[in-house]
């Protein structure tokens, strides 16, 4: 089965309509504290938004909503796609929402457009996501917080000396932000292990899937595959993370870097993992209509997206599992299974997330005792998996992520009407997103 | 874009005593056009004897301007419009060239002088060719008289062309105007009667689309900036690495930005599919995307040869062959016919050390347009080049203080010219009115001694 008809698969009382994936931008990803290191997450979400009012004459327009967000972010920056959107040349009148949901922000911000356009509420949207590790917020510790607040709060110098007395050197050492979960302690990639020890997920094969990662997004590179989804930024032309000459030799050649208590049985290294990245996409999307009276490029319909979350706290699901939740809802909602799907995006968070998803999906008692499904939801095609490359090879800035790999996606299916993609995208907090697009 | 200081100085009260007394350069500011203002902002003098004259006067008065046919002693004028078509053997040339040459001192600042004649090239009478030569001769020599920014360029008309033909209309309008302030000593030919008179003369490319290679900075970014302002819908390209330049030129002229190698076998049809896609025609395509690789022939590697001829020459000729094979690029009969306008150089013209693969492939450039002319004829179009002088760029920014101090003086203006003096020009031949006017290579270079 190749086609769909969302008219059964979605029960609903309000007229819906085709939503459909105009095109993308984003910057070049760049390895934190590297080419973008004096660039703040506005000044790359800026430079993205630009490149996509660029290529698709925007200037002066009123787009429905911009929706996006970055995961490392100050609270100066509560606006943060506002403020983007007002460094732009689209009308000001352009509203503009900050989502948050970890690595699946900009995903959410994409599918939230989705339904937004999909009820008619909007003609147009732009979904959009930005991090940088390079420009995160440095914060003091909470006891100096507490002290300095109260120092605020004092009437008279008296209570306000007092109040500042109790500051101790120790106060003074500043905190970097946390990417560790805050409820286990745990780094992802420490969780990862877990999972990935648990599906017995090897290293070679870790190795194998980052090398094509790297050459996949090489030879789109080289084939001008990117040409119209990439625009520089800084002098920066390619994600910098590439390594195109990479070997299964020289990853083979690397300690572990996660899981290191598992001594011999520890596969998780630097370049099976994503690095920390810095960079920016956005994704422009719209009803038909609007696609069609602004002579713009309708390259996929957004059909469907599903969020997950699980319960990895006390270890009864890996963290980064939720997405094999998500695709079990979103493909019983389409009547649909992984054997109607031409191209699959899976986000490598890390080679294992990837494989550790998969084998789930195969795995007959996983299927059936935590999906609740009859049979395994199937193979996955490795020959139809992120064969333009995905994190491992690109990065990974958190936010941007969705971004890069709807428009990669979108671009991908334009012309093939009718064939499907699959997107899963694996977030901090045990939660995850799953989408599907359709070509046009 | 480099300051020229020495101009600047040049042009304060004691720079002006300064320079006159040591009998230095004095480089005026030159006019330049802006949208609204009158072609020429004082009197136009038109002399001459034959009936082109009075078409030309008549045309004018059309324009609201102050046209006479005589000048008061020590009054200012604008402009003086020589006609000789009616000459048929060289001392035919007296009447008409004494009687411009009486009015010279009181020719304004920035002021223009355009000879009108029949073309040389269609005269078989030795008499009657070697009068109309000797038109191209004098206009040469005038332009190098000329002082404070005023030019001196000829109209050249064809043997039987009504001289209300609308791109007569058309180049007298560009050469009386500040848009052509860096031409001078050079010839615009009227070939047809082919071509269409803007409604408005500040909007004449309003409602059209435009495609301009090389886009993302210098004088590309500077063409996509004039063909918005006078009306025109913008694709800007450039090479993917360029893509933040060339967003931010997309974005000014509120246009699409195209990353496209024009190099690649596909470009035309990328661009076609572009232009289909985003606005549903192409009128207009500027190839000017162009890279040096200078080196003397003798230590000339084939990298810097090829791809040299590759960029600058032969992914034009590729571009244009499926351009020319597809009909977007085509306009319905009546309406002004499609445009090319390719970037060709001085150094194309006259060579220079260094340059032998660029000048080939400059060079390259005016035989195409020359060649290319018939097959835009057959839809109604035209193809033209321009040959850039000095002009004040990122590029010639470059250039060593004392060499590109020099460069800058080497022209009848005493100044490098600006990126939107060529893009002035570009934009005209790519306007309706100068339909008329095709295979021609048109430099912009201030009248540069260096070559022809």
């Amino acid at each position: 089965m190749t086609t769909i008809d969302r008219t059964s698969a979605q029960t609903r009382t309000v007229q819906t309509r085709d939503v459909v994936v105009i095109g993308g931008n984003r910057i070049p990803f760049a390895r934190a504290h590297g080419a973008y290191a004096t660039a703040s997450n506005q000044d790359m979400l800026t430079s993205g938004l630009n490149g996509l009012v660029a290529r698709f004459g925007l200037q002066g327009q009123r787009i429905g909503s911009v929706a996006g967000g970055a995961v490392m972010k100050h609270s100066k920056n509560f606006n943060l796609v506002r403020e983007s959107v007002l460094g732009t040349p689209l009308d000001p009148a352009t509203p503009a929402t900050d989502v948050q949901m970890a690595c699946a922000t900009g995903m959410e911000a994409i599918g939230s457009l989705a339904d937004k356009i999909r009820l008619g509420r909007i003609e147009s949207g732009i979904g959009a996501g930005v991090d940088s590790i390079s420009d995160a917020p440095i914060v003091v510790t909470d006891a100096l917080r507490r002290i300095l607040m109260e120092a605020n709060r004092a009437k008279t110098p008296g209570q306000r000396l007092k109040a500042l007395a109790k500051i101790r050197p120790g106060h003074l050492a500043p905190q970097a932000p946390g990417v560790n979960e805050p409820r286990t302690g745990m780094s992802m990639g420490e969780h990862m292990a877990v999972t990935a020890h648990a599906w017995g997920i090897g290293r070679q094969e870790q190795d194998e899937l980052a090398l094509a990662s790297h050459q996949n997004l090489a030879a789109a590179y080289d084939d001008g595959f990117f040409d119209d989804l990439v625009t520089p930024f800084k002098g920066v032309q390619r994600d910098t993370n590439l390594r195109a000459d990479s070997t299964l030799e020289k990853l083979g050649k690397l300690a572990p870097a996660f899981g290191r208590d598992l001594g011999e049985e520890a596969t998780m290294t630097a370049a099976n993992s994503t690095a920390l990245t810095d960079g920016a996409s956005a994704v422009l999307l719209g009803s038909a209509d609007y696609a069609e009276a602004h002579d713009l490029p309708q390259l996929a319909t957004f059909v469907d997206y599903e969020q997950a979350a699980v319960d990895f706290v006390d270890g009864a699901e890996g963290l980064l599992m939720a997405p094999a939740y998500a695709a079990a809802r979103m493909l019983e909602r389409n009547g649909l299974t992984f054997e109607d799907f031409e191209y699959f995006e899976i986000h490598e968070a890390f080679a294992s997330t990837v494989l550790a998803q998969i084998a789930a999906w195969e795995d007959e008692e996983f299927c059936r005792g935590k999906l609740g499904l009859d049979a395994p939801l199937g193979r996955i095609d490795r020959s139809r998996l992120n064969i333009h490359g995905s994190s491992l090879a690109a990065g990974h800035p958190f936010a941007a992520t969705g971004g890069r790999i709807v428009a990669t996606l979108a671009k991908m299916l334009h012309g093939k009407p009718g064939k499907l993609g699959f997107i899963s995208v694996c977030a901090a907090g045990g939660q995850g997103i799953t989408a599907i697009l359709e070509g046009r | 874009m480099a300051r020229d200081t020495y101009t600047e100085f040049a042009n304060t009260p004691l720079g002006r005593r300064l320079t006159s007394a040591l009998g230095l350069p004095q480089p005026a500011r030159l006019r330049r056009h802006r949208p609204g203002a009158p072609v020429v902002p004082g009197p136009v003098v038109v002399v001459g004897t034959g009936t082109v004259s009075d078409e030309i006067a008549s045309l004018l008065l059309t324009w609201d301007l102050d046209v006479r046919r005589h000048v008061e002693p020590r009054e200012r004028v604008s402009a003086v419009i020589a006609c000789f078509d009616a000459i048929s053997t060289p001392a035919d040339l007296s009447e008409t060239a004494l009687g411009l040459g009486r009015m010279l001192k009181q020719v304004a600042p920035s002021g223009r002088v355009v000879t009108v004649f029949r073309s040389p090239d269609a005269a078989s009478d030795p008499a009657l060719r070697a009068a109309r030569k000797g038109v191209e001769g004098l206009t040469r020599s005038l332009a190098h008289e000329m002082r404070a920014g005023a030019t001196a360029n000829g109209l050249v008309l064809a043997e039987d062309l009504d001289a209300g033909a609308p791109s007569v209309a058309g180049g007298l309008r560009f050469l009386l105007s500040g848009r052509s302030a860096f031409v001078s000593g050079q010839f615009l030919t009227v070939d047809s009667v082919n071509g269409v008179l803007p409604g408005d003369w500040d909007r004449p490319l309003e409602g059209q689309v435009a495609v301009v290679t090389g886009a993302a900075r210098g004088i590309g970014a500077s063409i996509a900036e004039v063909l918005h302002r006078d009306g025109a819908q913008l694709i800007v390209v450039d090479v993917p690495a360029a893509g933040e330049q060339l967003a931010a030129t997309a974005n000014r002229v509120s246009g699409t930005a195209l990353q496209l190698d024009i190099t690649a076998d596909d470009a035309g049809e990328r661009i076609l599919a572009h232009a289909r896609q985003h606005y549903g025609r192409l009128d207009i395509v500027v190839h000017n995307a162009g890279i040096t690789r200078d080196k003397l022939l003798a230590n000339m590697d084939p990298a810097r040869w090829d791809s040299v001829i590759a960029v600058n020459i032969e992914a034009q000729l590729r571009m244009n062959r499926a351009l020319l094979a597809d009909d977007l690029f085509n306009r319905p009969e009546g309406t002004s016919g499609p445009r090319i306008v390719s970037l060709a150089s001085t150094s194309g013209i006259a060579g220079n050390r260094g340059q032998t693969n660029y000048a080939a492939s400059k060079a390259g450039v005016m035989g195409m347009v020359a060649a290319s002319s018939a097959q835009l004829e057959a839809r109604h179009g035209t193809i033209n080049a321009v040959a850039p002088g000095f002009i004040e760029t990122e590029m010639t920014a470059k250039i060593p203080f004392a060499t590109r101090e020099v460069a800058r003086r080497l022209n009848s203006l005493n100044q490098g010219g600006r990126p939107d003096d060529v893009a002035e020009t570009i934009a005209y031949l790519a306007s309706p009115a100068a339909g008329g006017t095709s295979g021609l290579t048109l430099r912009v270079c201030g009248q540069n001694l260096v070559g022809a």
